[in-house]
């Protein structure tokens, strides 16, 4: 399961809708080990298409090289869909490099930029093996959540 | 001489869970070929077909590099090496 706070939430949901039709992207980080995601990053869609995203090569590197000076990981990778349901594509699937990462997918096929309601559903990707799991939107991360 | 080489999550079971290793090498390809002989099977996920793979990225001293020559990039003592792959979809 997932456990995430409104807000992040929120700011997920708003990324993926202001970038649409362009596929939005990104990661919530969160101190190695808790499953707790903690601090959005926005990333640029190098790609900047509505059907593949990518990270930066150089953005990438200052991303982790701070989340490692912060001991922290990838607890959530997001990226949306725009023209297809939120669920992972062949290509995220053989592209998904993070195992302990939740894979979260947003459609935004519906509304695009508009206010609406949104596809928002997250995975587990490992060896090619795509499982979907619940999530739990809270007020707020608790320290006794984990 | 030995270069530090900083592995990610995904292929840390070719390291036995190391985060980083030691390797050798004056190029970025002798490099590679010096993780493969302690590590056997790393080098298949960096490279295909006699080139770097599209989907991981490798830095040498925070440079990409695809702009320092790819495989043919030099290295040297003391060099800082990261390796991760890209992130990436559809």
């Amino acid at each position: 399961m997932l456990t995430i706070d409104q807000a992040t939430y929120d700011a997920i949901v708003a990324h993926a809708k202001r970038d649409h039709p362009v596929e939005a992207c990104g990661i919530v980080a969160g101190p190695e080990g808790s499953d707790r995601p903690e601090r959005i990053v926005e990333m640029v869609n190098a790609a900047g298409s509505p059907t593949f995203y990518e990270f930066d090569s150089t953005e990438l590197l200052e991303l982790y090289k701070e989340m490692w000076d912060r001991d922290e990981e990838p607890v959530i990778v997001y990226h949306s869909h725009t023209a297809t349901e939120a669920y992972p594509s062949v290509t995220d699937i053989n592209l998904a490099s993070e195992p302990g990462a939740h894979y979260v997918l947003v459609s935004t096929r519906e509304h695009g930029n508009n206010d609406g309601p949104v596809e928002f559903r997250s995975y587990r990707i490992t060896d090619g093996t795509v499982t979907e799991e619940e999530v739990a939107v809270v007020p707020s991360l608790t320290r006794s959540e984990s | 001489m030995a270069i530090e080489v900083r592995i990610p999550t995904i292929l840390r079971s070719y390291t036995g869970g190391e985060k980083a290793v030691d390797a050798e090498g004056d190029s970025l390809a002798a490099l590679i070929d010096s993780l493969e002989s302690n590590h056997p099977g790393i080098k298949d996920r960096l490279i295909d077909n006699g080139d770097l793979r599209r989907f991981v990225n490798i830095y040498v001293n925070d440079e990409d590099v695809r702009f320092l020559g790819g495989l043919d990039a030099s290295l040297s003592d003391g060099d800082q090496v990261v390796v991760l792959p890209a992130v990436a979809g559809g």
